[in-house]
């Protein structure tokens, strides 16, 4: 028994990021309850119709997750099953890459979602097509930037071999808190509202509370987020050119299914 | 003619430590040239700048003339790889991956070629099971359908029968013969099995530290070193060097 505690305790031991990983996520589940209290606490009249906000709220974040996730997870699904090399020494441009990866990142977003949407009008009498045709708006902004991560991420992964993949899963949770998904931008500290103004999140989300609680659009927001959108992919796609030369040069490609 | 492969002065260097130092050599149309060392060598290396996957320091790699550095995408058509450290997504059947990879490389008449490949390589009787189900003989016949399937100009095989019993081994290095001399395929085969360089290769290159310290044909290399077989000439040249 103590020789199983020992082979554990001598990886977390010997790993910095196993050790972050462990700390990291109760203290982002923390950061994003307590923001959430918070403002339940000053504003608890803020929302009439709290459920149906909230739920659409969590159903457009999960847009974000899913399409992140997705583009991340095709991505390790070639180094885990070591068939990442062919895929590089496959005649393939990177530009054929990126295209299918988030071609195939919509449709496992969809598989995952569309159920998900269904089951929430008869379980909650909520449902997100109330948002009309801003929805669509709403979910390109939300599925570019979830792309962007996972082009940020892959581009780790590239580089830094399969050790980046903690990061992967981690990238989502710390841009909850920031992202003000349940409540506004006033709710943060000061310094981490100039962060989030940084992030297309916040427009996206204040304007589907707008959306939800007075019925008008604000299209400043919808600008304001897709001009952030544009901004991190085009960073992202270099990004991720970058990282395959840097990994041709360190080696990280051949490298990758041993 | 130009040259399928063609490696003029190549090397490579990790931050400070030199993996690969300029070498040269070539592998002319329906040749086999083996490539031999020790572990950390520099075999692996080559492959890897032969297919683009990593940037050399110094030199060219030439593929028909063109060099890969300049033309990687197109000139990867005319190249393929097997390794048994790379598989095929396990989660897929035989099929379903000799269909991706068709498709990735845009073969012709793809529904031909994986029967032509089926036949030839006996993938018939697990052709509709999931590839991580097969036995390691099975994945190896498959990763070799994989390798051919778009006909490439130079092969690059690296340690192709590892880890397979002596009748699958015989049965790879059969087919790679006959597969051969039908395709008057180039092929650079790094093996640790010197009974296969033997039987497969007509030329040999010795690496050790990154250099190429020798070559020949195996009988050349034989008679020069006053040994019986490869594997003495291996251990002599190995062992010289430490």
């Amino acid at each position: 028994m103590y020789g199983l505690f020992l082979r554990h305790f001598y990886l977390i031991k010997s790993s910095l990021p196993r050790v972050l990983d462990l700390i990291y996520w109760p203290t982002i589940q923390i950061i994003l309850w307590g923001f959430i209290s918070k403002f339940f606490s000053i504003y608890s009249d803020y929302y009439s119709n709290t459920l149906g906000i909230i739920l659409t709220c969590a159903i457009l974040y999960d847009i974000l997750f899913r399409s992140s996730i997705s583009f991340n997870m095709l991505f390790l699904e070639e180094i885990w099953s070591r068939n990442f090399t062919n895929l590089f020494i496959a005649p393939l441009k990177l530009r054929e890459i990126i295209a299918s990866l988030i071609f195939t990142a919509l449709i496992r977003t969809l598989i995952g979602l569309v159920p998900a949407i269904i089951l929430t009008s008869p379980l909650f009498g909520v449902s997100i097509l109330k948002l009309g045709f801003p929805l669509l708006i709403l979910f390109l902004s939300l599925y570019i930037f979830g792309i962007t991560l996972g082009l940020f991420v892959s581009s780790g992964l590239m580089r830094f071999g399969p050790s980046f993949e903690n990061i992967a899963w981690s990238s989502l949770f710390l841009l909850a808190p920031l992202g003000c998904i349940y409540y506004p931008i006033e709710i943060l500290p000061n310094f981490f509202q100039i962060i989030a103004k940084g992030l297309p999140l916040v427009y996206i989300f204040d304007e589907t509370r707008n959306i939800l609680l007075n019925g008008v659009v604000n299209y400043e927001n919808i600008k304001q987020a897709y001009l952030l959108n544009l901004v991190y992919l085009i960073f992202g796609i270099y990004l991720f050119y970058f990282s395959f030369l840097k990994a041709r040069v360190k080696g990280t490609l051949i490298n990758m299914g041993e | 003619m130009p040259i399928p492969l063609e490696i003029i002065d190549l090397s490579k260097t990790y931050d400070s430590k030199e993996a690969v130092r300029n070498i040269s050599f070539k592998v002319n149309e329906n040749e086999i040239i083996g490539i031999l060392g020790p572990n950390g060598c520099g075999k692996t290396t080559t492959i890897g700048m032969i297919l683009g996957l990593l940037k050399p320091t110094g030199g060219k790699v030439l593929i028909k003339g063109l060099e890969i550095e300049k033309q990687r995408v197109d000139l990867l058509n005319e190249l393929n790889f097997i390794s048994p450290y790379i598989e095929l997504p396990k989660k897929l059947t035989v099929k379903q991956n000799l269909e991706v990879y068709g498709r990735l490389y845009d073969v012709k008449e793809l529904k031909k070629k994986i029967e032509y490949l089926c036949e030839k390589l006996r993938l018939n009787e697990f052709i509709n099971k999931n590839t991580g189900e097969l036995s390691s003989g099975q994945k190896n016949r498959v990763s070799l359908a994989k390798s051919i399937i778009n006909d490439p100009s130079v092969l690059l095989l690296d340690e192709p029968t590892a880890s397979l019993d002596p009748e699958t081994g015989d049965f790879v290095r059969s087919f790679l013969e006959e597969y051969q001399k039908e395709k008057k395929t180039s092929i650079l085969l790094a093996s640790h099995n010197m009974s296969e360089v033997e039987r497969l290769c007509s030329s040999v290159l010795m690496m050790n530290k990154g250099t190429i310290i020798d070559e020949g044909t195996p009988e050349e290399l034989i008679k020069k070193h006053g040994r019986k077989n490869m594997e003495e000439v291996f251990l002599k040249l190995t062992r010289d060097l430490l």
